[in-house]
């Protein structure tokens, strides 16, 4: 009986998301033209695209390792912060860009940073920089500002979530025995949410690797993302085996975040085993 | 070596926090809303040339041109809501029962059922994307609305199913067994007394579906085009056509739905059913 009531549910994750994964991989092995499996999809995809794959690995990795510390910074000040108001006025600040659409965050990003932005217009009327050097951030950076944007509200959320739940005796005593807010923050609270931590940013990770509209509207020309690069394949070439080799790239990259997750994960179960 | 930071927090004056406090606090606050007050602006502006620090000329003028019919930025708004709400329907009819048999911790696999649920989230979705439109090309989804609405479908479910489960899970069962009691049937139960009291909660998981579809950008853009067109692909036509009031108006009209979700979400998903969403 229950397993009636899930199948709709079930049915539904394999026939458009299973299939198409499972037909995704294995196609990035196959040569369309002549039918054949082989490497050459992947042959073709590094030697056109190995630029855009270091890119989009250091864009990735740069917007994820700033997410993760201005998450835990704001979660942190969020439990230890001994200000109520700045706690209240941070606690309702920081959400808003939550359940903005990346496709939106892409557009205003576009708008602000761009030469005739109101980034530049606000620097040159602070006289931090003069109209001659206004530049346009609308390339690898105005990437990875778009994304902590977007991203940093939720990984807040669950960090500081985690954090609020944490048993407060241990932060008390540290405290009480003279440690700074910065030691406490560092040797007690953040060891004890680490996975939020680490779910909140590789979902973070995966989110960001799968944004086509962001790169699409942030960034002019080349060097651009994989996504990118995927959909121009597909929808100029009708190249699936590359645009699949890509795709492949891209399960992998998200695979290897996974990977060292869940080997950090059964390390600390078996620590834990073995106390 | 605690020593000295010790000393040099003590002898710091405090208007000195207060100033670091509250110049770090403005600087968030202007990160966070100095790119919606530039699209904001945007979307009054008439003439704006760089260097000017302010438009020129402010006016309506491109809020006629977006609502007049042939900019196809009102069908691309139906079309989107039209979507959306199919979405939402298929959305719950999918979820409910699943909702439902995974609100039962005596369910054998659950917590394996419930990872399922959560794959399509754990995948780049682009590579996803893409081959779903050619699967759909072979059978005659391509390009129709009914297409994209599965493909909205799938991307929104983790939410729809883990929501649904943690409001059957939060409904008192001994109302339930009350009503069983009193002779009705299992299906007059889950009518009359399961479904009512979950319903705050199925509310939340059909707004949050439904903005998820109104702002869903890759699938459309690999499924839809060029015949279905939502709000979001017309939005980056005009990005890219570099017509900023234009696609400025069209962000405005995306933000509104999700900003109101934002602040009122805590009234439609209650603690006690937040609290054992994925558990």
């Amino acid at each position: 009986m229950p397993i009636a009531l899930l199948s709709p549910a079930l049915l539904m994750v394999g026939l458009l998301f299973v299939y198409p994964l499972l037909f995704s991989l294995a196609y990035a092995f196959r040569n369309e033209a002549t039918g054949a499996w082989g490497l050459v999809n992947f042959e073709k995809a590094f030697e056109l695209y190995s630029n855009d794959i270091l890119y989009t690995v250091f864009i990735l990795v740069l917007a994820t390792v700033l997410t993760g510390l201005f998450a835990v910074a704001i979660g942190g000040y969020l439990t230890l912060g001994e200000n109520r108001r700045t706690v209240a006025i941070l606690r309702w600040l920081y959400r808003w860009p939550l359940f903005i659409p990346m496709v939106v965050a892409g557009q205003l990003m576009r708008t602000f940073l761009a030469k005739n932005g109101m980034l530049n217009n606000g620097l040159m009327s602070l006289g931090l920089i003069e109209p001659i050097n206004a530049v346009s951030m609308l390339d690898w950076r105005g990437v990875v500002i778009t994304f902590v944007w977007k991203q940093l509200p939720f990984a807040a959320l669950l960090i500081s979530g985690a954090m609020a739940s944490m048993d407060r005796s241990m932060i008390e005593s540290a405290r009480n025995l003279g440690a700074s807010r910065f030691h406490a923050l560092v040797e007690i609270v953040i060891p004890q949410v680490k996975a939020s931590i680490a779910v909140s940013l590789i979902l973070s990770f995966v989110t960001m690797l799968s944004a086509l509209s962001v790169p699409m509207m942030v960034i002019a020309g080349s060097p651009t993302m994989i996504t990118v690069d995927m959909a121009w394949r597909v929808n100029s070439y009708s190249d699936y085996g590359v645009a699949n080799a890509l795709g492949f790239i891209s399960c992998a990259m998200s695979g290897v975040v996974a990977w060292f997750y869940l080997r950090q994960s059964v390390r600390e179960q078996s620590r834990i085993v073995a106390k | 070596m605690n020593a000295p930071t010790i000393s040099l927090a003590s002898r710091m004056p405090k208007w000195v926090g207060a100033l670091v406090r509250g110049l770090l606090i403005v600087l968030l606050a202007v990160a966070i809303f100095g790119p919606l007050l530039n699209m904001l602006i945007w979307t009054v502006a008439e003439a704006w040339y760089f260097p000017n620090k302010l438009p020129l000329r402010w006016g309506f003028q491109f809020w006629g041109r977006v609502f007049r019919p042939e900019a196809g930025a009102m069908t691309a708004l139906w079309t989107s809501v039209l979507i959306a709400m199919m979405t939402v329907v298929f959305s719950l009819l999918v979820s409910i029962p699943a909702g439902y048999a995974l609100s039962r911790r005596t369910l054998p696999l659950r917590s394996v059922f419930l990872l399922v649920f959560l794959l399509p989230q754990a995948f780049p979705a682009i590579a996803v994307h893409m081959n779903i439109a050619r699967i759909f090309y072979g059978i005659g989804l391509n390009g129709t609305i009914w297409g994209v609405m599965l493909v909205h479908a799938i991307q929104g479910l983790v939410f729809s199913v883990w929501i649904a489960s943690a409001s059957f899970a939060a409904v008192n069962q001994e109302q339930v067994e009350a009503a069983r009691n009193l002779g009705a049937s299992p299906w007059r139960a889950f009518m009359n007394v399961s479904l009512p009291l979950a319903a705050p909660g199925l509310m939340a998981s059909a707004i949050f579906v439904f903005l998820i579809s109104l702002d869903e950008f890759s699938g459309t853009f690999f499924v839809g085009v060029p015949d279905v067109r939502t709000l979001p692909l017309t939005m980056l036509n005009a990005a890219l056509e570099g017509n900023y009031q234009i696609a400025s108006i069209t962000a405005l009209l995306l933000l509104v739905p999700s900003i109101a979700f934002m602040l009122f979400v805590e009234k439609f998903l209650k603690a006690d059913v937040l609290a054992k969403v994925g558990t």
